[in-house]
């Protein structure tokens, strides 16, 4: 019963991949990718991996989705043109044997694998203890492969710096997108009234669920993004200036307390992000409690895009 | 009592299974927006709401049910309001008449 299951979503899967790909227009072709991440993120539930399942659906289909709405919509004035132009025979060629190889090496990689996959899970479960954590995934990504985790909250703030850099110079330090007016009384304004509580309370809860259950930082701080760009849409909150010295304080904060832990571990335990014996747990949930509002704030802006509007 | 429990989450979830696919009949098959919609709201409102019923009896205790229910609720939240806005947009590009 459950194997007819999981056939169906892999079959699913594979179609709406397919139906993506080859999807002419922008738009169908980011529902298409929207789509795909939820049933991933279902794919991940039966495969008990619920942390990247909430991950992909929060952060993978729902953020990156609105990316690229935002992306599509922008696209729009010139995707009839551009469809006009055919790619040339030796082009289609080309990326036909491109994405084929890797395909290719993909599957031989995944097929030489040796059985049983060599793994770390027991080496992970045995050394648990010494961080203080009881879910496995945050014990690997802040204390086993901490590095891994503050390159990752640094690259989504260089990813903010970037698109704040593609500003016009008569809107740099401005307020990013335009004003939303919209119907107090309207639909849209009352979801993000009635919405955007609730869906703060389940941000910080899977937050703080995350030392012990599935759940973190990452995941709490795109749904805390997503409900202030509820209310930013819904017209009832205006993006920050950009230049605000706060704001800018607090995108940074969160990197920089991580690495400064990671700085005092070089001189007090001997290696950089090594924490000091009992001071694991205190430690990781100071770093946790520092990159979650950084996170939230970086993944909000990451979607509301460059300053567009002079800084008053 | 079990036996009962099991017949009775059989038929709601069956029950919630013909209105999804109903649902998804009437939004490929109808032929405007509003009438899409329409249908959407059938699949979203009561499909959802029969399988959740048929779940709580299955649910291990009180907290899980109130999930189950819970979820459907935020579906109806955002599933009213995303076809309301989808429908005003629809509106006001077709002129009535």
């Amino acid at each position: 019963m459950m194997d007819a299951f999981n056939i169906v979503l892999a079959v699913l899967v594979l179609a709406l991949a397919v139906w993506t790909v080859v999807a002419r227009d922008t738009f169908t072709a980011v529902v298409g990718f929207v789509a795909y991440g939820l049933l991933l993120a279902l794919v991940w539930v039966q495969l008990h991996g619920v942390d990247i399942a909430l991950t992909e659906a929060a952060l993978g289909s729902g953020l990156t989705g609105a990316l690229l709405l935002g992306a599509a919509q922008r696209l729009r004035s010139n995707e009839r043109p551009a469809r006009r132009e055919r790619p040339g025979r030796l082009t289609h060629l080309v990326a036909a044997l491109v994405a084929g190889s890797l395909t290719a090496a993909l599957g031989i990689a995944v097929l030489a694998l040796p059985d049983p996959a060599p793994t770390l899970a027991h080496e992970t479960a045995a050394n648990m203890g010494a961080t203080g954590v009881y879910n496995p995934l945050t014990a690997v990504l802040l204390a086993f492969r901490a590095v891994d985790t503050l390159l990752e909250a640094t690259v989504v703030l260089f990813a903010l710096i970037g698109i704040w850099s593609v500003a016009p110079d008569a809107a740099w330090g401005g307020r990013p997108g335009p004003r939303h007016e919209v119907d107090p009384q309207g639909p849209l304004a009352f979801l993000a009234r009635v919405l955007a509580p609730i869906g703060i309370i389940v941000g910080v809860y899977i937050f703080w669920i995350g030392a012990d259950l599935p759940g973190g930082k990452f995941q709490g701080a795109a749904l805390l993004a997503a409900m202030w760009l509820l209310a930013i849409f819904a017209g009832l909150a205006d993006t920050p200036r950009t230049s605000h010295r706060a704001l800018r304080l607090a995108l940074i904060a969160g990197p920089v307390i991580f690495m400064v832990v990671g700085a005092a571990g070089v001189l007090i335990a001997g290696a950089f992000l090594a924490y000091p014996d009992g001071l694991a747990k205190p430690l990781i949930v100071l770093i946790e409690w520092a990159l979650f509002p950084s996170l939230a704030l970086t993944l909000a802006l990451i979607v509301a895009g460059p300053p567009a509007r002079a800084a008053e | 009592m079990s036996v009962a429990l099991d017949v009775f989450t059989v038929i709601a979830i069956a029950a919630g299974v013909v209105f999804f696919l109903a649902g998804t009949v009437g939004l490929l098959r109808f032929p405007d927006t509003l009438t899409r919609l329409h249908a959407l709201t059938k699949a979203d409102n009561l499909g959802l709401g029969l399988i959740v019923l048929g779940l709580l009896p299955q649910a291990q205790d009180w907290q899980h049910a109130l999930k189950l229910v819970l979820t459907w609720l935020l579906v109806l939240l955002a599933g009213a309001a995303a076809s309301q806005l989808i429908a005003r947009v629809a509106h006001r590009a077709v002129p009535p008449g």
